[in-house]
């Protein structure tokens, strides 16, 4: 249990339009990822449907009900935040349980419940102690454990882990997936960081400037994207934008080609440059290539190889992993 | 150079020492020496007013005037009923006010904390007589309740503008995440934000209540009946104008300070945490 729509949502601060006109609809038990670059409106967004922020026009529903006149305790929803947000002076149990005090259960129940998020994120040991006991990693479990101990028809993540460092990043992520399968709750999750997104969505929702841009599974993205935003904005290192007609194809504005779908060849290529950096990073090796008026071009490479810096080579791009482009950076199919 | 470092740092520690040493002795210089006269003679007041009470010249006399004369036992109460009523009214509207200004977005928003800050700027004295007339028509003259309506409203623009600021610093995660666990706006504001900003509370308490308890003008002026008077009004009946009881004007004052001082010394641990809470973190 635990749908969610939105229905045409605007929202302006004053005269700044923020939020200009989203549709959505997010199924039972779902993982959604909303990505885009800094200040697109994700945290707007994610708060309008917490309702912490009123949607200046527009619906939110909930399960099929329309929720935007009730208050955030009142919508079956539970947020954790970048900041924990943990209460200062409460205990991680009280921490954890305050919302159901709030609402009014029974104490049995509120134990149990708070008994049973606390095993699942092993915060067992630290029940009685308070947030400034705690490193950081163990904050955020805590405030992931308030949200579980409200049992929400809806979890919202706005950038969970991006105060944490890299490796206790990546653990948290592998606890956070691990909760979704779990719970089996609908979970709508902000980021920034698209490996995040790619490995934890069921489906990644790419923002830009306050519309959604394009709406699909990873790999949707990844092999389809639908204009150019998205296909630079989903991989890493970011596409290759080519002027088309530097590759003598004559109807479309741009070419695009991810690193990974250029091969390095003696000679004969469709692109020729001097090698201008090489990144060796273990399991693929990163090339820069000038290519002159195509600009840096980036090519992945599986595996260890080696390159002489400004040595001349020529670049073969894969035709059918192309994407082309029109003026307006929409794709051409 | 790491010795040369740590000389050079000594050194300058040093001068500062010397220069917050310097202050803190002119600064406690008239009430040290208020404070040791009162405890002499008259004669030794006038002879050697430099000098410790010594055993010709130490003398109770001051004090035993006070606590003899008018009901000095009452100007302290009433005295410390106005600075703490004040005090707590400055604090509890001053708060919410800026809780009011820093959380809610609303037409007028910045507008009303400019009016409201307006009153740093402006003297309230200068409405003295405005005051007084409404305190007339109103039947307050002569009330504690006067002169507490008056240092409120004298209080609440330094702790609105104070507070304002300093709750715009509690994080917005923290108040949201009360309001998703179902806390009242209320709960919000005395649980979780008040607290974080126990220590620009104590900064404005101190700013506030020391001006209240050494204020001449308003008892003067509004509550002047002998069981209204406050102590800095009450030690004037020694000052007459031709003859001056110095003993018993030295020995209240020297009273007088004691109050303030245990209502500083309470707050000035959180000032303290107040000042550094930018510097260290
Ligand atoms: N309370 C507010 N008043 C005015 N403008 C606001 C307010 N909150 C957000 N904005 C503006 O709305 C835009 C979107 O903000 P939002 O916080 O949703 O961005 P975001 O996508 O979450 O960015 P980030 O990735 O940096 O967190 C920003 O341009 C911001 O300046
Ligand atoms: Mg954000």
């Amino acid at each position: 249990m635990g749908t969610l729509k939105l229905k045409d949502v605007y929202k302006s601060f004053g005269p700044v339009n923020v939020i200009k006109g989203v549709d959505l609809e997010v199924r039972d038990g779902e993982f959604v990822i909303f990505v885009g670059p800094s200040g697109c409106g994700k945290s707007t967004l994610l708060r309008i449907i917490a309702g912490l922020e009123d949607a200046t026009s527009g619906t939110v529903e909930i399960d099929g009900e329309i929720v935007n006149a009730r208050p955030p305790n009142d919508r079956g929803i539970a947020m954790v935040f970048q900041t924990y947000a943990l209460y200062p002076h409460l205990t991680v149990r009280d921490n954890m349980s305050l919302g159901l005090k709030q609402a009014g259960r029974p104490k049995p129940e509120i134990a149990e419940r708070v008994a049973f998020a606390s095993r699942m994120l092993s915060l067992d040991d630290y029940l009685e102690r308070r947030p400034a006991e705690l490193s950081g990693g163990q904050r955020q479990r805590v405030a992931i454990g308030r949200a579980i101990v409200r049992k929400p028809k809806l979890f919202l993540f706005d950038e969970p882990l991006s105060n944490l460092d890299a490796a206790l990043r990546v653990n948290t992520r592998l606890e956070i997936a691990a909760l979704h399968r779990k719970l089996n709750a609908t979970m709508v999750y902000v980021t920034h960081d698209q490996v995040e997104a790619m490995t934890l969505a069921d489906r990644i929702v790419v923002l830009n400037g306050g519309i959604i841009e394009q709406v699909g599974t990873p790999m949707e993205l990844y092999n389809d994207p639908a204009n150019r935003f998205v296909a630079g904005f989903i991989g890493s290192p970011q596409m290759n934008f080519i002027d088309a007609g530097l590759l003598g194809v004559s109807d479309a504005d741009t070419i695009g080609v991810r690193p990974e779908h250029i091969t390095i060849v003696p000679s004969g290529g469709d692109l020729t440059g001097t090698i201008s950096h090489v990144e060796h990073l273990g399991s693929d090796t990163n090339v820069f290539v000038n290519c002159e008026k195509a600009g840096l071009v980036s090519v992945r490479l599986f595996g260890e190889h080696d390159f002489e810096i400004d040595s001349e080579r020529a670049l073969k791009l894969d035709p059918a992993r192309s994407f082309r482009f029109d003026r307006d950076g929409q794709r051409l199919r | 150079m790491a010795m040369s470092g740590a000389r050079q740092s000594l050194g300058r520690s040093a001068a500062a020492h010397a220069i917050l040493i310097t202050y803190t002795i002119i600064a406690l210089f008239p009430v040290f020496v208020i404070v040791i006269n009162s405890f002499k003679t008259r004669k030794a007041i006038f002879r050697t007013p430099l000098e410790m009470p010594d055993a010709e010249s130490f003398s109770l006399i001051g004090y035993q005037t006070v606590l003899k004369q008018g009901d000095f036992l009452l100007y302290f109460q009433n005295s410390l009923v106005v600075t703490v009523v004040s005090l707590t009214l400055v604090l509890l509207f001053g708060a919410m006010a800026a809780f009011a200004l820093s959380e809610y977005r609303f037409r007028g928003n910045s507008l009303m904390g400019l009016y409201l800050a307006l009153g740093i700027m402006i003297p309230i004295r200068l409405g003295t007589v405005a005051i007084l007339q409404l305190m007339v028509a109103t039947g307050l003259v002569n009330t504690l309740t006067a002169l507490v309506l008056v240092y409120t409203a004298q209080g609440l623009p330094l702790a609105v503008f104070i507070l304002s600021e300093f709750m715009r610093g509690v994080s917005d995660d923290l108040k949201n995440a009360g309001r998703i666990d179902g806390l009242s706006e209320y709960r919000i504001f005395f649980r979780l934000v008040l607290p974080l900003v126990r220590p620009a509370m104590a900064t404005v308490a101190v700013f506030t209540m020391i001006p209240i308890w050494n204020d001449l003008w308003f008892p003067l002026i509004l509550a002047s009946a002998e069981e209204t008077k406050t102590v800095t009004l009450g030690a004037q009946v020694f000052i007459g104008q031709f003859v001056t009881d110095w003993n018993a004007v030295l020995s209240a004052l020297s009273l007088a300070i004691l109050p303030v001082l245990v209502l500083y010394l309470i707050f000035s641990r959180q000032l303290i945490r107040g000042i550094t809470a930018g510097a260290v973190k």
